[in-house]
């Protein structure tokens, strides 16, 4: 079966996922980032990697902080950015997805940034764009369903080379919804790639997808248990919806076992580092005096992942 | 029309007849087999030389769309695809738009079908008004109307007391009662089975438990009313188990498998692959070698095609939103070969599941054997030749299936409907 996201030579053709893309490739574009961290800091922004290509931003869910990242990334590359907020649009009249991608390629698109409701949606998109022999427009997944959220992966793979240097002598847990969360799935993934010896998944047994464990990863359900001795702890967002219902009793419970307070950090390294995807909800799955605190780098995320999808975009358009 | 078939294999499982004799046919119907009987002279000869002669196939399961889906197939374009199939006589769930819950659809349906001459067309009656799970249907003038058992399709039936009554009422006239078994809450929302797969890919899960559960109840209440009960479309081991328990327990049970599931697994999914979404879900690896097991031991009496037409438009979407469903018609042959040689199973067992066991099921007698007497409805076909499934070789007005591209074993050359050549490939 050809891997939809890599050329026929292995180069990244579309970012489709973490899962299954070469440690090589994972490591070539958190080396690429890295120069990129200081373009913010400059006088002048930008760089003229993607001058003339046009990016478009189709998001048929609604997203603040992912789109706007994407849309700093691309700009500071020089490309032109078009932002389509599909959720209020086309789709509600009734055109396809595929429609939809036909539509934007008329209008010139060299890259499409795409969020979409439904697992696997960017890689339909990927799939037509192969049969319809435009193979040199990218597709980049700012979020699918549950399933992959690559480029917050990437930055959290940035942020922890950033402040740990090496991989492989870390251990990690990942704590909270891992069921409905993407952005879990591409950290796993991502993690275990990168050789991280010992991956944690911690949370309630509603929360947590089967067969989590063949994802190579160790299952938790207790927080004292599953951060002791942890080099870092990545925090799950748990969305308002299903703070209460069946798979939760109530977002007071879920704080009081799950939520990351100082005495449940306390297990980890001293020198652990705390990182969450953001938006945060405080006093759900974690304490203020922790998102605040010394061990968390979740501005630091936020910064580096304006520069890892400068990295991704550039190397998709800018060769 | 004085039809000879000559010098092919005859397999007639429900005569248990697996050797080169001749058919000779007239008026529709079988009239000798082996010699010819005095004064017969044949207005054509079928020359079946290296190819298998066996009775019409019969599917349990073909979705024709009509009435209500008429832009995904017509009777007309999924009759043709039922002849190219060898598929003789089909069962048609109920769940059309409207659905087949009123003697006068049931008519229509049937009076469309015989209009067409082709395939023997049964409808399978709902068991509840609108497949609604709330009051139960005019089952005896159904069965008058053509119905040959009652069913909910794929609609769950919510609430037990009226699957119990339904059951009941059922089992005062002696009607067969076929249900595919799914809890309507454990599998919620689902798309793909609940499993390492659907995981990694953040697909809903619908776990095991969707079937082992209702089915459950379902036995149980079969148990208690004394309904004869069909299971179709089985997708787990423990489904299974569970049935063979009942057997166990003595309650005359039947069931079914559709051809996809002896061949793919959730695994076949891959990068979302829309023509994988199915429903029930294809389960694990272990699961599909269990049905493929049970269906050589004849715990699984027989595979349909659950045929299942759906239009491009609908199957290009993300694989959450696209239609469930597979086509079929075309591919009942190939799969249940591919399985039969795979897991050497004797041709003319592999054929039971398909023409006589599937009769057995479905109350007919005047199909699924070519005895003396039967209705010539005939199917014969290279076992051995391959051929490649491409979206130009389906007659279907549906083209979605996960085996595009796959070269598959028995290519049709003739099919027979009391004793018309309805579809003719020769080489």
């Amino acid at each position: 079966m050809r891997n939809p996201q890599l050329t026929r030579n292995g180069e990244l053709q579309h970012l489709l996922t973490l899962d299954g893309l070469p440690k090589a490739i994972l490591e070539q574009i958190l080396d690429i980032a890295e120069p990129f961290t200081e373009v913010a800091e400059r006088e002048v922004k930008k760089l003229p990697l993607l001058r003339g290509k046009s990016v478009f931003n189709v998001f048929f869910e609604n997203s603040t902080r992912t789109r706007t990242t994407f849309e700093i990334a691309a700009k500071r590359l020089s490309a032109d950015v078009i932002n389509l907020n599909v959720a209020t649009s086309s789709t509600t009249k009734g055109e396809t997805l595929l429609d939809t991608v036909d539509n934007l390629c008329a209008m010139g698109a060299d890259m499409f940034v795409v969020r979409h409701a439904s697992s696997g949606a960017p890689y339909l998109m990927a799939e037509h764009l192969h049969a319809t022999k435009r193979d040199h427009i990218s597709v980049v997944n700012a979020g699918d369903g549950r399933h992959a959220h690559p480029t917050q992966g990437l930055l959290d793979m940035y942020t922890i080379r950033h402040y740990k240097k090496d991989f492989t002598n870390l251990v990690v847990a990942v704590v909270g919804d891992v069921l409905h969360s993407r952005v879990a799935r591409s950290e796993i993934a991502a993690l275990t790639t990168l050789g991280v010896p010992e991956v944690r998944v911690i949370g309630p047994k509603t929360l947590l997808p089967t067969g989590v464990e063949r994802m190579g990863v160790r299952v938790f359900h207790d927080m004292h248990e599953g951060l002791k001795g942890v080099d870092v702890v990545m925090m799950l967002r748990l969305q308002n919806e299903r703070m209460q219902g069946a798979l939760l009793p109530s977002s007071q419970e879920y704080f009081k076992v799950w939520g990351l307070t100082p005495e449940k950090l306390a297990r980890a390294k001293p020198d652990a580092i705390v990182l969450h995807p953001g938006p945060m909800n405080r006093g759900v799955e974690i304490d203020s005096a922790v998102a605040d605190g010394q061990n968390a780098v979740i501005l630091p995320q936020v910064t580096f992942g304006i520069a890892v999808r400068m990295a991704v975009m550039s190397m998709l358009a800018g060769g | 029309m004085k039809i000879h078939i000559q010098n092919g294999r005859l397999v007639d499982p429900a005569n248990k007849i697996d050797a080169q004799q001749d058919v000779f046919i007239d008026e529709g119907k079988v009239i000798a087999v082996g010699a010819a009987p005095a004064g017969f002279s044949a207005e054509r000869v079928i020359d079946a030389s290296g190819l298998v002669v066996a009775p019409g196939l019969i599917d349990l399961a073909a979705r024709l769309r009509e009435p209500g889906f008429e832009y995904r197939a017509t009777l007309e374009s999924e009759m043709e695809a039922a002849m190219a199939g060898g598929v003789t006589s089909l069962a048609c769930p109920p769940d059309t738009d409207p659905p087949l819950d009123e003697p006068g659809l049931v008519e229509m349906l049937c009076f469309r079908a015989l209009s067409l001459n082709c395939a023997h067309v049964y409808p399978i009656g709902a068991l509840t008004v609108g497949l609604k799970g709330e009051s139960i249907t005019e089952m005896a003038e159904l069965i008058e109307a053509g119905c040959v058992a009652f069913s909910q399709a794929n609609t769950p039936l919510v609430d037990t007391q009226v699957l119990l009554r339904a059951m009941q009422y059922a089992a005062t006239f002696g009607f067969r009662v076929w249900l595919q078994p799914t809890d309507p809450f454990l599998g919620k929302g689902g798309m793909a089975h609940d499993g390492e797969i659907a995981s990694r890919l953040g697909l809903t899960g619908i776990p095991v438990e969707a079937e082992t559960v209702a089915l459950s109840t379902h036995l149980k209440l079969a148990a208690a009313t004394g309904a004869k009960l069909h299971v179709t479309r089985l997708s787990s081991g423990a489904g299974l188990a569970l049935i063979d328990q009942a057997r166990a327990a003595g309650l005359d049970v039947t069931c079914d498998v559709a051809a996809h599931y002896l061949h793919l697994c959730d695994m076949d999914i891959g990068y979302f692959s829309p023509l994988c979404h199915l429903e029930p879900p294809l389960r694990s690896q272990r699961d599909r070698e269990a049905l493929r097991v049970g269906l050589a031991e004849g715990r699984i009496n027989a595979v349909c095609s659950d045929h299942t037409p759906v239009d491009d438009d609908a199957k290009q979407m993300p694989f959450g939103e696209s239609e469930v469903g597979a086509t079929g018609l075309e591919l009942l042959l190939p799969l249940t070969l591919k399985w039969a040689h795979e897991n050497k199973v004797p041709l003319i067992q592999a054929l039971a599941r398909v023409t006589s066991d599937a009769a057995g099921i479905m109350g007919i007698t005047k199909g699924g054997h070519l005895g003396v007497g039967a209705r010539a409805d005939v199917c014969v076909f290279d076992a051995a030749a391959e051929r490649v499934v491409t979206r130009a070789s389906l007659r279907s007005q549906g083209k979605n299936t996960p085996f595009l591209g796959v070269s598959l074993p028995g290519v049709m050359r003739y099919t027979l409907v009391e004793g018309r050549v309805m579809f003719e490939n020769t080489p």
